[in-house]
Formats: C-alpha cells, sequence, structure tokens
C-alpha cells in the first residue's frame, strides 16, 4: 500500500497529506460521478459501480503481463502505454457498465424499486467472483511503470504522477462538464434527469440516455482504475467493494444525482481520507484503522442531517 | 387527423379509459371535457404512447401510432403540452425551448421555432437565460406551450393549460390558442374550464369515468343540461 504517513511535521506534513488526499480524491471523484450519473437519470444505486472500476484495474493487470511490462518507463514507451492503458480501461469499464444495464437493469425498469437495487447487488458478486477465478485472491503487484520523480516544494514533495493524474480527472471532468451543458445528447440527458416523462415528450429517446449515462459513468470509472494502479499498484478482485462504497459516500456527501456535487465530493472525501489518516494518529490502532468508521460517519451524517448533500438541489420543482 | 377507435387503456389492475372513441379533424379545435378523475390526462398520455393501449386503435393522418414509443409519435407531427406544464425547471427558458425542438436537427430552422415563440410570448424572450424553475406559474405555462410549438407540429394537445392561472392569463392562454389555429394547428384541449374550451372549440367530447358520454358541436355543448349541469354552474 501507499505510504501513508508523512515524517516531517507542522504546515509541511499538511501539506503533503493535502497532496495525497487530492490524488485519492481525484480518482473517488471520477467512481463518483459514475453513480451520480446512473441515479441522476434512472434513480437507480448501481451497486456493481465499484466491481465495474476493479474490472479496469484487473484487465490493466492482465495486459501488463501480456506487454511484459516490469519497471519504470520514460519518454514516448511512457506516454504509449499510458494512452493504451487508459483507452483500454475506459473501453473495458464502460462495455461492462453498458452490458450490465441491458442484461440486468433494463428489464427491471418499471419493476418495484428494490428489484434493480437487489440485482446490482447479485451483478456486484458475479463481477467479483469472475475477477477472483481469473487473477486468484492475492494481491498482485501492478508494475510500477510511473517514475517517481517529484517536485519539492517547500519541502512538500509533489509527485508528477499525482499531478498527471490530477490533470487527467479534472481533463475528463472538464469534457464531461462540456458535453453535458453544450450537446444535444448532453441536454437530453438534463432533461430525463429532470423529468423522464416530459424528456420523452420531446422527442427524447430515453433508452439512449440511460445507455449514455452507465457508458460515460463506466468509461470515467475505467479511467479511475488506471490511476489506481498507477498509484496504489496493488490489484485485488474485492478491490471495488470498498473503494466503490467510499465513491457512493462521495456522491451523496456532494449530493447525488448532481455532477458537480460527485466532484466537490469525491475530492473533498478524498481530503478528509487522507487528513485523517494523519490527524487521527492518536486513536488506538492508528489513523489508518479509524478512517473507514470516519468516512461512513460521513455517509450516515449527510444522509441523516442534509439527504440532499453539500450541493443538493436549489430550484424547487413549481407543481 | 387524429382518431382514437375504442380506445381502452389503464395503469396495473385499473382499467381507466373503456372504448374511447374520438376524433380531431384537420384545423379544428376540439375540446375534451370532464370532471376530475374521468380519465383526461390518460388519454392524452395514451395518445403520446406514455400509457400503452390495451384495446382499441390510435391513428393518426391514417396511420397506426399505438404501439410507437413517445419519440416516434412526437416525429409524426404531434405535441403535448401536459398536466402540470412540466417544464424543465433548472434548465434555461432557452434550454427548454430546445428541448422542444430536440427532433430538429437544423440550427436555423431551431432558431425560427424559437423566434417565433418569443413573438408569441415576448415575456420569455426577456427570461431568455432564466432557469424556468424560478419563474411564475403563468410564465411557465407560457414556456410550456411554447416548447410544445417550437417543433411545429400539426396537431397540439394541450392537457389543462388553464389551470391555476389568474384570470388574465387564463384569457393570454385562451387567446394563444386562438392564435395558434389561426396558423393552421389542429388543437385538442382538454380543460376543467367549459365554458371557455367550448366558446372557442368547434366540437367537444364529454369524458366521465372513462367513457364518452357525450359529442356534439361545441354550440350545442354549451345549452346542453347535462353539460350545463355539471361544468357550467347550472
Amino acid at each position: 500500500m501507499l505510504e501513508f504517513a508523512a515524517t516531517n511535521g507542522g504546515p509541511v506534513l499538511f501539506f503533503q497529506q493535502l497532496e495525497l488526499g487530492i490524488t485519492l480524491g481525484a480518482m473517488y471523484a471520477l467512481v463518483a460521478l459514475g453513480y451520480t450519473l446512473v441515479y441522476g437519470i434512472i434513480e437507480l444505486i448501481n451497486f456493481a459501480h465499484g466491481d465495474v472500476f476493479m474490472w479496469s484495474t484487473v484487465v490493466l493487470l492482465l495486459v501488463s503481463n501480456a506487454l511484459g511490462l516490469k519497471g519504470t518507463l520514460g519518454g514516448f514507451a511512457l506516454i504509449g502505454v499510458l494512452i493504451l492503458f487508459l483507452a483500454i480501461g475506459m473501453a473495458v469499464s464502460a462495455f461492462l457498465n453498458v452490458s450490465i444495464e441491458r442484461l440486468a437493469y433494463r428489464r427491471l425498469r418499471k419493476a418495484p424499486r428494490l428489484a434493480p437495487l437487489i440485482a446490482a447487488v447479485g451483478v456486484s458478486f458475479i463481477l467479483e467472483n469472475i475477477a477472483q477465478l481469473t487473477i486468484g485472491s492475492g494481491f498482485i503487484a501492478f508494475p510500477p511503470i510511473f517514475p517517481t520523480t517529484a517536485l519539492n516544494i517547500f519541502g512538500v514533495k509533489i509527485s508528477i504522477l499525482h499531478i498527471f493524474i490530477f490533470g487527467l480527472a479534472v481533463g475528463l471532468m472538464y469534457a464531461l462538464d462540456r458535453f453535458i451543458q453544450t450537446t444535444k445528447l448532453g441536454r437530453a440527458m438534463r432533461a430525463t434527469a429532470q423529468d423522464p416523462e416530459a424528456a420523452a415528450l420531446m422527442g427524447v429517446n430515453v433508452n439512449r440516455t440511460i445507455f449514455m449515462a452507465f457508458l460515460i459513468g463506466g468509461a470515467l470509472a475505467g479511467a479511475a482504475g488506471l490511476c489506481y494502479n498507477l498509484v496504489i499498484a496493488q490489484v485485488n478482485f474485492f478491490t471495488g467493494f470498498k473503494f466503490g462504497l467510499i465513491a457512493f459516500t462521495a456522491a451523496v456527501f456532494g449530493g447525488i444525482g448532481n455532477v458537480y456535487g460527485a466532484v466537490a465530493g469525491g475530492f473533498a472525501i478524498g481530503i478528509i481520507y487522507a487528513l485523517s489518516i494523519q490527524y487521527f494518529n492518536f486513536l488506538p490502532g492508528g489513523g489508518v484503522a479509524w478512517v473507514d468508521a470516519i468516512v461512513f460517519g460521513i455517509l450516515v451524517l449527510t444522509l441523516v442531517f442534509r439527504p440532499s448533500g453539500i450541493l443538493g438541489q436549489q430550484v424547487p420543482d413549481k407543481v | 387527423m387524429l382518431e382514437l377507435q375504442a380506445v381502452t387503456a389503464g395503469y396495473g389492475p385499473a382499467e381507466v379509459l373503456h372504448q374511447v372513441t374520438l376524433q380531431v379533424n384537420q384545423g379544428e379545435v376540439v375540446s375534451l371535457l370532464g370532471a376530475n378523475a374521468a380519465g383526461k390526462t390518460t388519454t392524452m398520455k395514451t395518445i403520446f404512447g406514455l400509457v400503452p393501449t390495451r384495446g382499441g386503435q390510435i391513428l393518426f393522418e391514417g396511420q397506426r401510432i399505438d404501439k410507437l414509443q413517445p419519440d416516434q409519435i412526437i416525429a409524426r407531427g404531434l405535441a403535448l403540452v401536459p398536466e402540470g406544464r412540466r417544464v424543465f425547471s433548472r434548465m434555461s427558458v432557452r434550454e427548454n425551448l430546445e428541448m422542444g425542438a430536440y427532433m430538429q436537427n437544423d440550427r436555423t430552422v431551431i432558431t425560427q421555432g424559437i423566434d417565433l415563440v418569443y413573438d408569441l410570448f415576448p415575456r420569455l424572450r426577456e427570461r431568455d437565460k432564466q432557469l424556468a424553475g424560478t419563474m411564475s406559474g403563468g410564465e411557465q405555462q407560457m414556456l410550456a406551450i411554447g416548447r410544445a410549438l417550437v417543433a411545429r407540429p400539426r396537431l397540439i394537445c394541450m392537457d389543462e393549460p388553464s389551470l391555476g392561472l389568474s384570470p388574465l392569463l387564463v384569457q393570454l392562454v385562451f387567446d394563444t390558442i386562438q392564435k395558434i389555429r389561426k396558423e393552421g394547428v389542429t388543437v385538442l384541449l382538454v380543460e376543467q374550464n367549459a365554458f371557455m374550451a367550448l366558446n372557442i372549440a368547434d366540437r367537444g367530447y364529454v369524458l366521465q369515468t372513462g367513457r364518452i358520454i357525450l359529442n356534439d358541436t361545441a354550440q350545442k355543448l354549451l345549452v346542453n343540461d347535462t353539460v350545463r349541469a355539471a361544468y357550467l354552474g347550472g
């Protein structure tokens, strides 16, 4: 796992943990977007989403083995491999997510809401078990292809890898924002999210917008899978479960159904995660032992006190 | 132009429409009257494929549309102003109108359509960038009507467009319907305000617990005893 606790004290320590938190947050945000996009359109919590993310990490491990990658790459080789991995990771997760919708959720569209939810849990088990059959149950190291170079700014080490991940995540989020805000299909998705029946009356093919939500959500989770392999570098069939739950917490914290909320929530949870590890270190067992309780405590508190999340809907629907 | 032939429809175990037959001819304004829960909105939803038919046929310009998806029905040249306005509250006025023109791909046609709506409702032009959810009920109703008109439908169906509006705005809605008709658009109007609806309509149907019980010209319905007793205050 990562070296979580920094060694220096004071503000340097704080900013070091912050740098880590932003990196984790970028990954949580990418996965949280998948929960929120799907929830926004069909009000389904896609509990298989974490495993869709996990499958990107697994396939990328298999590809890196097939390519015989072992050590650090540089120059064009690194750029080429990153582009290839990004394309494969996004394609795998997008395809998987879309297939799940087509095979499992679509036929439950008119069923009581609990039915697709249980189906999602079932799909999650299936994906985890197939992954376990494929790579076994152990933790497998992902080759450290990315150089470990870091910038040193007043003693705070800012790794090039973390900058890359932040840039990639922000780039994808910007692309998503432009897609949703300015394209016709994006507008149709927003309309469907607000009122599916009214959207259908405008001529929107609702099945197509649902397909797009799963496609985009999956692709973003696939990109997060690449980031995860580069940062955490441990591939395991069960990774998606907890990572997915934390990303789901981020989506709820930010305001589920709101894409900006998912981004804000993702970064917030990532930063809270990294800081908690450090600053709750005085607790028995250390901060690492408590961080999950803290994150899921935030989930509970959000659901109790502000279920619409920090960026919940501001404009009420007038009846 | 639009024909419902013995249409039966409902939700779950409940059958709401029993053999509803009605006809709207090219260029007409036809009113569909009825009390609450008579099946007026269900009739509209059934025409637009939001509620599936269980029997009978729906024809538009001679072709069956009752097994089509809503988007395919819209593509034929129908538009609905839904009950309760149903504007996209978190979108701007212009975005709402662009949604109305969703089936249209030609940018210039869309812009022309929006300008046409803005000429009809200058208030909407002033509020071009405003979020629809922040507007008054009357403005939202204008937007809902405008959104249906942007696509230049040949038949526009309106589900209680005057509901919950002040008398002045109700008048504006009915004036607008007459303007729309002058443009050559056929109108099917569901209303509780029977007096006003029949005043601008050519013909009317009265729906009661899912059955058409009366079908006549608007003038005759205005003096019909049943209608007067039930909807026009005696």
